[in-house]
């Protein structure tokens, strides 16, 4: 048999035992009971399908193998400021639009402010991190909490949010932060679902599974937006009341949120101790050698990336008004990840895109309804395996020796 | 002291479930050095393939329980193996070479595919599985608490331990385990000494998916329900149970497995039962603090 026949074969046989156990036999409710249904025709479908598919992506690569490599371009990317400032306007124009693309609008800049956040751990300083979303929670919970046992307003909370979590990174950090890479990775995830399970748990003080109502939203420089009321923002401007100025106050809010966070981070990758997180995730013997202690470099990377997902919380909690240990799973915490690897982990831009397609496509996939997650998991797989470096791939640092790589004839890394 | 003997028991059924998790993260953590974390939704659909060949079985008429255990058991171990296969085609082979990140972002895209994969195929209610051995036997009886061992406890613990013995046997013995060890170590070194890394690393999933099989079949009869929202929980347990026993070490993903197993039961049973998932992780915490390599494994020396 020819071997692209043959592999076609063999490829639909595998779909035939992959699929007759679990789409040819379907389990169904009957009064009480159960029972099942055959569908040995999408079996024959599917398999099929993946014959067909496979024979045409078979002979399409021998043809292909007749070609060269197409070569590396050496294009260099557009200018990043340029790209930004593009953004920023873009982003500043949302709320021209209706109230529902503000609403996705302050969701996507929710994520980029966490992808940004968490990039700090992962991209720049190395460390995995896939409890991200506890320190989002404690932020949340740091609102909920103040302004129901205290009656703190949204702007006296967002400080303490982030103080709160950086507090918490920076204790659970202390004793797991010399571990190696992937147990660091299964105790974060541990203390991620210690922190969601507590707050299930703990109903006196956390609600438990109702969570916390009634929060308070962001004031406009203690004007409230509020339809009456003796000082409310409609009344003080003298202008008409209407639902949509809170949400566009809030989508400002986020906004500045995020262009702060980017505008730390880059910062502080500039900083000796920006350099110190990019030189810990290359080689971290070199480092030590150098005379840095990496368990204090580590720290402050952990304690940063908590600070900011704190912030975010506290945002979260305002602008819901209602929290509950839902939000804060661990599929929370992997839908942040996914936006700093998609995005290219160390990508300022790259994030932006990675929490635009994965807020988006949900939400284009509302039609898709029940087949909404599958075709989200299935986009993750095909996303990672077309691009694995990310839709944005910059891994260089952000500071380097130009006049010293010139001099000696270097290439500057890729 | 009875019911204390009593929660041991279940601890270590419940242990040797984990433990036979855990020796698919563990090996393929081995070869490979990545976390397989779509690992725990194989042993959801092992769970559901074996609850689906029950049910098919029984409408046939059959109805003898040893065989339909004789029929279902094979049947689901070479499904879900087939699951494993294709897992690791499509999501962590075009991967190989990325950073290390890369396949875990496929991973938990894999695991999200495959939940809701069931759930849409299979309906998102728990489902009941009427298929298990009856009966057990009464260790010893006081103050009017008897001690059981039920069958299905046996077969479980027994089953394992088989399992174990067996694949240490094949890991130390045998030729495939012998190229498993060196893929390990080198990988393009064992490739330079014409080994198939490939076809290595697609054994090692389709092995870890059959253990999960089993796992799930035999899970799905002990406590007579499926649902396609388990996997996440047990496999991140069997995950913590092999890197508490040191991971890449077989005996250590079983002894990990057993004692998860045992701190969840004792835990349930004394303190409080919300907390028993806090409990095993804060002791993962404190183990990985104290002793970073795991309880079995060893520390490796760094390479400059």
């Amino acid at each position: 048999m020819h071997p692209i026949l043959r592999d076609a074969s063999l490829a639909a046989l595998l779909s035939v035992a992959l699929t007759a156990p679990l789409i040819g036999v379907q389990m169904i409710d009957v009064n009480g009971g159960v029972t099942f249904a055959t569908h040995l025709d999408l079996v024959v479908y599917a398999a099929a399908a993946v014959f067909l598919g496979r024979l045409a992506f078979g002979w399409m690569r021998a043809l292909r193998s007749d070609r060269k490599p197409p070569q590396p371009s050496k294009r260099r990317g557009p200018n990043a400021t340029a790209v930004g400032l593009i953004g920023i306007v873009l982003a500043a124009a949302v709320p021209l639009t209706n109230s529902y693309y503000i609403d996705i609008g302050t969701t996507v800049l929710i994520y980029v402010m966490l992808g940004w956040g968490l990039n700090l751990v992962v991209g720049v300083a190395g460390l995995l991190d896939l409890g991200y979303a506890a320190f989002y929670a404690v932020g949340a919970y740091t609102v909920g909490l103040l302004s129901t046992w205290f009656g703190f307003s949204f702007w006296a909370c967002l400080p303490l949010a982030g103080l709160f979590a950086a507090a918490f990174g920076v204790l659970l950090g202390l004793p797991i932060l010399r571990l190696r890479g992937d147990y660091l990775a299964i105790v974060t995830l541990g203390f991620g679902e210690i922190v969601r399970i507590v707050l299930l748990n703990w109903a006196a003080v956390t609600g438990g599974p109702n969570g916390i109502g009634n929060l308070p939203r962001p004031s406009f420089f203690g004007l409230p937006f509020a339809r009456s009321g003796p000082e409310t923002f409609a009344g003080f401007f003298g202008i008409h009341y209407a639902p949509t100025q809170r949400v566009i106050f809030q989508y400002y809010v986020i906004l500045l949120l995020a262009l702060a966070t980017n505008v730390l981070v880059c910062w502080l990758r500039r900083r000796p101790i920006g350099r110190a997180w990019e030189a810990l995730r290359e080689d971290e013997i070199a480092v030590r050698a150098m005379g840095i202690n990496p368990t204090r470099v580590k720290l402050s990377a952990f304690g940063t990336g908590a600070m900011l997902a704190g912030f975010a919380g506290a945002f979260f909690a305002a602008r819901q008004g209602f929290i509950s240990p839902e939000s804060f799973t661990f599929s929370e915490s992997a839908t942040i990840l996914a936006i700093v690897v998609l995005g290219g982990m160390g990508s300022q831009v790259g994030i932006v895109l990675a929490a635009l397609v994965l807020v988006v496509l949900p939400e284009i996939g509302r039609s898709f309804a029940e087949y909404r997650m599958l075709l989200f998991g299935a986009g993750m797989i095909a996303i990672m395996v077309w691009r694995p470096g990310g839709l944005v791939r910059t891994r260089s640092p952000s500071i380097q020796l130009r006049q010293m790589t010139a001099r000696l004839g270097l290439q500057p890394a890729a | 002291m009875a019911y204390f003997i009593q929660q041991l028991i279940n601890g270590i059924t419940l242990g040797a479930i984990y433990g036979l998790i855990a020796i698919g993260y563990t090996m393929v953590y081995g070869v490979v050095g990545m976390i397989n974390f779509a690992h725990g939704e194989i042993y959801m659909v092992g769970a559901f393939i074996a609850a689906i060949a029950f049910m098919v079985l029984q409408a046939l008429g059959i109805s003898s329980v040893i065989l339909l255990f004789a029929i279902a058991l094979p049947v689901t171990v070479v499904l879900t193996a087939c699951y494993g296969w294709t897992v690791e085609r499509i999501a962590y082979r075009p991967l190989r070479g990325a950073s290390k990140l890369a396949p875990i972002i496929s991973a938990i895209g894999m695991s999200i595919f495959l939940q809701n994969f069931i759930q849409i195929t299979q309906g998102a209610r728990v489902r009941p599985v009427n298929v298990g051995l009856q009966g057990g036997i009464t260790l010893l009886e006081r103050g009017g608490f008897a001690v059981q061992v039920s069958r299905m406890q046996l077969a479980i613990i027994a089953t394992t331990i088989v399992l174990v013995a067996a694949f240490a046997f094949m890991i130390g013995r045998t030729a495939i385990g012998r190229a498993q060890r060196a893929c390990a170590q080198d990988q393009t070194m064992v490739a330079l000494l014409g080994i198939n890394v490939d076809r290595v690393i697609a054994v090692t999933f389709v092995l870890g998916a059959g253990l999960a099989a089993i796992a799930g079949l035999m899970v799905s009869s002990y406590y007579g329900v499926v649902d396609f929202s388990r996997g996440f929980l047990a496999g991140m347990k069997a995950f913590t149970a092999a890197v508490l026993g040191g991971i890449g070490s077989l005996p250590g993903a079983v002894l990990g497995g057993v004692l998860i197993g045992v701190i969840e039961a004792l835990w349930s049973a004394y303190m409080s039962i919300q907390y028993k998932d806090v409990a095993v992780f804060a002791i993962l915490i404190a183990v990985l603090t104290l002793r970073p390599a795991g309880l079995l494994g060893r520390a490796e020396s760094e390479k400059i």
